[in-house]
């Protein structure tokens, strides 16, 4: 079943003079690492909140549509049952930790659904072991670099067990370095928890090899979605304003001059190298 | 600032650091009851030198000597104003007695910056917020306080920065007259204003993400315990109240230092 | 032309966050600098303006040193563009917040109205004019706030983190633009960690760590050292990723253009 469907889902918000999605119908199915990419305003961002439920009961105006997340339909559940299902990680890793200690911060979900001080240290510990972050739990998150702000916010969210994930640029204020730790950790948690991962990101570079089932999405409608290698291939999806990872991009100038490489769109440059070197044994 | 200094709060481990807030509290409200209840020199005087062993305790020290320092200029304001009004009122006598009146009354003042300094020292805000999630106060409160302190070192640094960013405009801060200079902090205002209201609707946004509200009946992860440390600070509160009550109202009149002269 | 002679700079709270840095950036140069958070890439430009002055150690910009000017003199011909341009937005419209500068500078308003339109021409935002800064975009609020430094036409520019948040096409013309100031023989300085768009560029590259330079030169021979690139927590760019992995096959290993690839690996090809 999806974990995930939505049906011509349009919303506008309040005051605008268009709305920011029209007409999203996408289905994500259990255990996918799904990625949406896009030019900026392309409505992504706004798409990721009608998954919690920020659209539409916090930002108000109307959402026209279905949409159903883990079976329960967020237009009629409060943002706070959604919650236990679905966690949102943010772009600014400031913003998002407002407790004294990491660890009171992991927590913080925990509490506000009142589960019990034992079951609450348990979960704790172990998002916090998840994320890597159990040596620095004591520390206030003023002290601690974005990248590792980052890693507490997922290990906020993920310590109510969700069975989605879904994360909105978390590396835009991170350097490439922490950034790639970052997918790492995500990566696992789908990869062993079987945690459904919604990671919305510019930088394809890094993230294409990860994903199976990509979205790309321009001026509010959904243009692409599928298999990744056959999107990123395609000429149209650059011309929107998708970065495409550089080596794909060598990829398709290489075959454009003829090269005689397999007809699998690389995604990373380790499997550009791979098709490369396999390539020129040939010869 | 040097007030300010004194109040802050130093990452030490004493004994002092680890009592539980609520009962060092429930004692700086008894040192305040007490002061309050004697005007006399004497008892008062007892009163400050007995706030030390708790101050080398903790180890403070320094950090308390700086918050004296501060309420220095007040004490003394209070010790003239004092000394004045019974000077004026008395037929221009400035009587031994009256003296040792107004340094009491100066005297009761310091007491309880000092006794405020001693807990704000040694209660983090960790500590203070948790007190106050445990306590009846609504749960909002607590964490507005916790959020506001969690927020102050990032808005210094953004005050600081939107500053250098305006500065880099060619904005002179010092310049002009008072006037100018208070218009001049417009262009640091507003960015500021904006940026923290910004700033809220994201903590928002994470905090319903993160099932605020789902329930009236929070839990906590921490949990405030009371140890030995804690019911021996209680006994001495209550004893020390017990006495100065007694003594207040039931005992003989205190001696003043005057009388002994 | 900024000289640095051999600075140290210590915060008030005690640390030391340069150690004894000298550089020199001649006039027309495009610097990007480089380095792991708290490297000291943004303490270090700070200098380049006077809103900081170097505990010991001297900066010479046009040979005046900057603790004998004001930060506002120094402005004049060093823009500072800072990260996020809502630390600087506060005007009623666009056209007052680009004003803004120029007013502090003294110029003179029939002067002031020639930039602005300038200004607003030269990053596409003439139809935003009267508008209020806050109620556009996050991308079209980086044009004012960098707009409103290009107005007063400083000879250097510096750039804190100019791709941040950004997109693909947004990165592309900010690649653009810099071209542009280049052939109108201004100084650019950035301050980034963002390799790949540094590899578009191929700057001169200064590397830094723990508050000093560990590596001035550059950009393909920089960003293709691993060595440097380990001692500095800096990621290798895609192509030179690749190129890595052929080492082994002979190819080089300092090409982090996409087209200087290309032709590589068909001379190879074709050799084989």
């Amino acid at each position: 079943m999806a974990i995930i469907e939505t049906k011509n889902l349009t919303y506008t918000y309040p005051g605008a003079s268009k709305p920011s999605i029209s007409d999203v119908s996408i289905k994500v199915e259990k255990g996918e690492f799904v990625l949406i990419t896009g030019p900026s305003g392309c409505g992504k961002t706004t798409l990721c909140r009608t998954f919690n439920g920020l659209v539409p009961h916090f930002y108000q105006g109307e959402l026209k549509g279905e949409i159903s997340v883990a079976g329960i339909d967020t237009l009629k559940h409060h943002t706070y049952e959604m919650a236990k299902h679905v966690g949102l990680v943010f772009q600014n890793p400031e913003n998002q930790l407002f407790a004294l200690s990491i660890e009171k911060d992991v927590a913080f979900g925990l509490e506000n659904v009142g589960v019990s001080r034992e079951e609450m240290r348990r979960k704790v510990d172990w998002a916090l072991n998840q994320t890597g972050i159990f040596d620095i739990r004591e520390r206030s998150p003023h002290e601690i670099s974005g990248g590792q702000q980052q890693r507490v916010a997922i290990a906020a969210v993920l310590a109510m067990e969700p069975e989605v994930i879904v994360l909105d640029e978390p590396t835009s204020f991170l350097d490439p370095l922490s950034a790639e730790k970052i997918f790492e950790v995500i990566y696992k948690l789908n990869k062993e928890q079987g945690i459904t991962v919604i990671l919305v990101e510019h930088r394809l570079d890094l993230t294409a090899k990860y994903t199976n089932h990509l979205i790309v999405m321009d001026e509010g409608k959904i243009r692409f979605e599928g298999d990744p290698r056959q999107i990123l291939g395609n000429e149209e999806t650059r011309l929107i304003g998708v970065g495409i990872p550089k080596a794909t991009l060598l990829y398709q100038i290489l075959k454009k001059e003829g090269l005689n490489l397999p007809d699998k769109t690389p995604l990373s440059s380790e499997e550009l190298a791979d098709q490369l070197l396999e390539a020129i044994k040939l010869q | 600032m040097s007030v300010f200094d004194g109040l802050r709060f130093r990452k030490v481990s004493s004994p002092i650091h680890n009592l539980d807030p609520r009962i060092k509290f429930v004692y700086v409200i008894g040192i305040f009851v007490v002061a309050i209840l004697f005007y006399q020199i004497i008892p008062l005087l007892i009163l400050f030198f007995m706030q030390i062993p708790f101050v080398l305790l903790a180890r403070v020290q320094r950090q308390w000597l700086r918050s004296l320092r501060g309420a220095a200029f007040l004490a003394i304001f209070i010790f003239v104003v004092n000394a004045g009004t019974t000077y004026f009122t008395s037929g221009y006598n400035l009587t031994a007695p009256n003296i040792e009146n107004a340094a009491a009354m100066t005297l009761r003042f310091v007491v309880l910056v000092e006794s405020f300094s001693v807990f704000f020292l040694t209660t983090s805000p960790d500590h203070l917020g948790l007190a106050l999630e445990e306590s009846r106060v609504p749960y909002e409160f607590a964490f507005a306080f916790t959020t506001a302190v969690r927020f102050v070192p990032v808005l210094a640094e953004e005050a600081q920065t939107i500053m250098d960013a305006q500065k880099a405009r060619g904005l002179e801060l010092e310049k002009g007259n008072l006037l100018k200079r208070i218009r001049n902090y417009v262009p640091v205002l507003i960015p500021l204003i904006v940026s923290a209201i910004r700033r809220s609707l994201e903590l928002a946004e994470a905090m319903e993400s993160r099932a605020w509200g789902a329930t009236k009946k929070r839990t906590n992860l921490y949990l405030l315990t009371f140890r030995k440390g804690d019911y021996a600070l209680l006994m001495i509160t209550i004893a020390i109240l017990t006495i100065s009550v007694y003594i207040r109202f039931f005992g003989s009149a205190v001696p003043t230092i005057t009388s002994f002269l | 032309m900024i000289e640095v002679q051999d600075i140290r700079y210590s915060y008030p709270n005690k640390v030391e966050a340069l150690k004894g840095v000298s550089i020199k950036i001649e006039d027309g140069e495009f610097v990007a600098i480089m380095g792991q958070n708290g490297a000291g890439k943004s303490t270090l430009v700070k200098h380049f303006n006077g809103l900081l002055k170097p505990s010991q150690g001297k900066v010479l910009i046009d040979g005046v040193e900057t603790t004998k000017s004001s930060v506002a003199a120094l402005a004049r011909n060093v823009g500072f563009v800072f990260q996020n341009p809502d630390h600087q937005l506060f005007s009623e419209s666009v056209e007052e917040e680009i004003a803004f500068a120029l007013k502090n500078f003294g110029f003179k308003p029939e002067i002031i109205e020639d930039r602005v339109t300038w200004a607003l021409n030269l990053l596409s935002l003439t139809k935003y004019r009267k508008t209020s800064p806050f109620l556009l975009s996050g991308g079209e609020r980086k044009r004012v706030a960098l707009a409103s430094v290009l107005a007063w036409n400083p000879s250097t520019l510096i750039l804190d983190e100019p791709t941040i948040g950004q997109d693909h096409e947004q990165k592309e013309k900010l690649r653009q633009f810099i071209i542009q100031m280049q052939t109108q023989k201004k100084t650019v300085v950035t301050v980034t960690h963002d390799v790949e768009f540094v590899a578009e560029c191929n700057p001169r590259v200064i590397l830094m760590k723990e508050g000093k330079i560990v590596a001035d030169g550059e950009g393909k021979e920089i960003l293709t050292d691993p060595a440097l690139l380990e001692l500095s927590s800096i990621v290798l760019p895609q192509i030179a990723q690749i190129f890595s992995k052929l080492a082994s096959l002979g190819f080089p290993k300092d090409v982090i253009d996409i087209y200087e690839a290309k032709a590589i690996i068909l001379k190879v090809m074709e050799e084989c």
